[in-house]
């Protein structure tokens, strides 16, 4: 048994006037134990539905979403599923609640009933796991976004969820917050085995996950390893999805008649393959 | 320019008055206000005085703080102040027409002065030296014992909590909105009165859409960290009373005897 499984989940918004617009028409997903995956898509494809099906935000019309065999879309279930998984929104600013570092990342424990000198030390500790330790005493407002982007997801860290989902987490990023937050994410991934569930519309993260799901119009369009989802370039672009820039690239040379070995991911696997043709 | 407003005007340093228990701390401005009220004679208030002074002098906070803090009351000393002056009974010093000055009156204005005076330093004395979430979180524990006549006083303590932590962001807001209006034309400086009102309306309009777009999604984030009321919450920082702050309480209380004794043997001052 996995420890996320989805099984032909439908979900439907109520609309104006009793209608009903179903946004996600059957999903089916198992994510692992120490996963590492991103959710890609378009804006409206349901990936931030799936963010809030994950951890009993929403219920499912139809269908079960399943954490560590718990049914997540149960009302009895709400407060244990959310202990497992824990979820990271887009705008750094309105998930924290404190006014001060520490207490916002000591507020996910304090609600749990965790004992005083137990959250102390796991405060302590997501702090220095997020590398945001030195400003525990500082005020959100004045840090940068991709500073209170980590202590939002150390304060999930200090619940000692299993899993992160994180909706977006570097949308309203500059690059260097970007990637604060990704190199974070990676290392918790790596080091404490904390399983990732990335949603983001940016190819250059979803390439550093260890498994790339691809969502259209409600549905999952694609699955797999990062390697085998972006070399398929047109059907992506069929689906109006992009593809990473130094893929890009590699494509259109090859399109243009250019004889190249293999489409590269990365830009650093880029460099690399044109430092051994140009050899 | 907004974003440089303080909140709760909190002077960080480190000193005996901030190392005190916020609870200690209000519970003593409380008892000194009454002290100051209670206050009959000028020798019972010069110890009242006497004894905020010990404590200004403790926060180790420079006076030129509490003298800013003062600043805005000034025209209400003055005010009240004039209007003693020429209330007083008893045979006039000086008299025009009807107003008189009398040695009562005098003595009652600068008897009324001080008290405001001190009033205002000594609720100074707990804002500038405790942190507001330190002062939030003393009021809820404060005031627990309410929440058993079912008065939300976790409720009221995570609101307060919630205004402080987004106070700065919706005034950087304004800001940032403002000027985004006046790139568009709008003009806020000229026109009277109502004018300008309604040339806030622009500015206030989208605020408020974004503030509830904000506690829409800071209701997602606190629920996904599992808050569900104050029930069964516990807390990181948990108020405990050290041995110095019961050396204040004795010290307290020494100063609360001596009062009594100094407004009983001397008159009252202040006769109508």
């Amino acid at each position: 048994m996995a420890f996320i499984e989805i099984k032909d989940v439908r979900f439907s918004y109520a609309m104006e006037a009793g209608a009903e617009k179903e946004v996600l028409h059957g999903i089916n997903l198992d994510i692992g134990q120490g996963a590492f995956v991103a959710l890609l898509g378009h804006n409206g494809c349901g990936k931030s539905t799936m963010a809030k099906l994950l951890n009993g935000m929403l219920s499912p019309s139809s269908g079960q979403v399943l954490i560590d065999g718990l049914d997540a879309g149960l009302e009895e279930n709400q407060l244990p599923v959310r202990r497992q998984v824990g979820l990271v929104l887009q705008n750094p600013d309105n998930q924290l609640v404190a006014g001060i570092v520490e207490e916002d990342v000591a507020f996910g424990p304090e609600n749990l009933g965790v004992p005083p000198e137990e959250i102390r030390r796991r405060v302590d500790e997501a702090l220095k796991a997020v590398d945001m330790y030195h400003y525990r005493e500082h005020a959100p407002h004045k840090l940068s976004g991709g500073q209170k982007q980590r202590v939002a997801i150390a304060g999930v860290i200090a619940m000692e969820t299993k899993c992160i989902v994180l909706d977006e987490p570097t949308a309203m990023l500059d690059p260097r917050g970007r990637q604060e937050v990704m190199e974070t994410i990676t290392r918790l991934n790596r080091e404490k085995g904390i399983t990732i569930v990335l949603i983001t519309h940016y190819m250059d993260e979803a390439v550093q996950a260890g498994r790339v799901v691809v969502m259209d119009k409600g549905q999952v369009l694609m699955d797999g390893t990062p390697q085998h989802v972006f070399k398929q370039v047109e059907r992506l672009k069929r689906h109006d999805l992009d593809v990473p820039q130094a893929t890009e690239l590699c494509y259109r040379l090859r399109a243009a008649g250019v004889a190249l070995p293999d489409i590269p991911l990365s830009v650093e696997e880029c460099v690399g393959m044109f430092r051994n043709l140009l050899r | 320019m907004l974003s440089d407003i303080t909140l709760g005007q909190f002077f960080p340093a480190k000193s005996l008055m901030h190392k005190a228990d916020p609870r200690l701390k209000i519970c003593l401005t409380i008892f000194s206000i009454v002290l100051i009220f209670a206050a009959g004679n000028f020798f019972s208030l010069g110890w009242a005085v006497l004894y905020i002074a010990l404590a200004m002098a403790l926060s180790k906070i420079p006076l030129k703080m509490y003298l800013r803090a003062l600043k805005p009351i000034l025209f209400l000393v003055a005010f009240t102040a004039v209007l003693n002056i020429f209330y007083g009974t008893g045979d006039p010093l000086f008299q025009w027409g009807i107003l008189k000055i009398t040695k009562n009156g005098l003595l009652n204005c600068l008897f009324v002065s001080i008290r405001i005076i001190v009033l205002i330093l000594a609720s100074s004395v707990l804002t500038f030296t405790t942190s507001p979430t330190q002062l939030t979180d003393a009021i809820e524990r404060l005031l627990r014992p309410l929440s058993k006549l079912h008065v939300p006083v976790h409720d009221f303590a995570m609101m307060m909590t919630i205004a402080l932590r987004f106070v700065p962001l919706l005034m950087e807001e304004t800001d940032k909105i403002m000027s985004a209006q006046k790139a568009r034309g709008a003009d806020m400086e000229s026109g009277g009165l109502v004018q300008r009102v309604k040339a806030l309306i622009p500015v206030l309009i989208p605020l408020f859409v974004s503030a509830f777009r904000r506690a829409y999604d800071l209701a997602t984030a606190m629920e996904s960290r599992c808050y569900h009321g104050g029930e069964g919450r516990t807390k990181m920082k948990v108020l405990r009373f050290s041995s110095h702050d019961y050396c204040i309480i004795g010290s307290a209380l020494l100063a609360l005897a001596a009062f009594i004794t100094l407004n009983m043997v001397f008159p009252p001052a202040i006769v109508r």
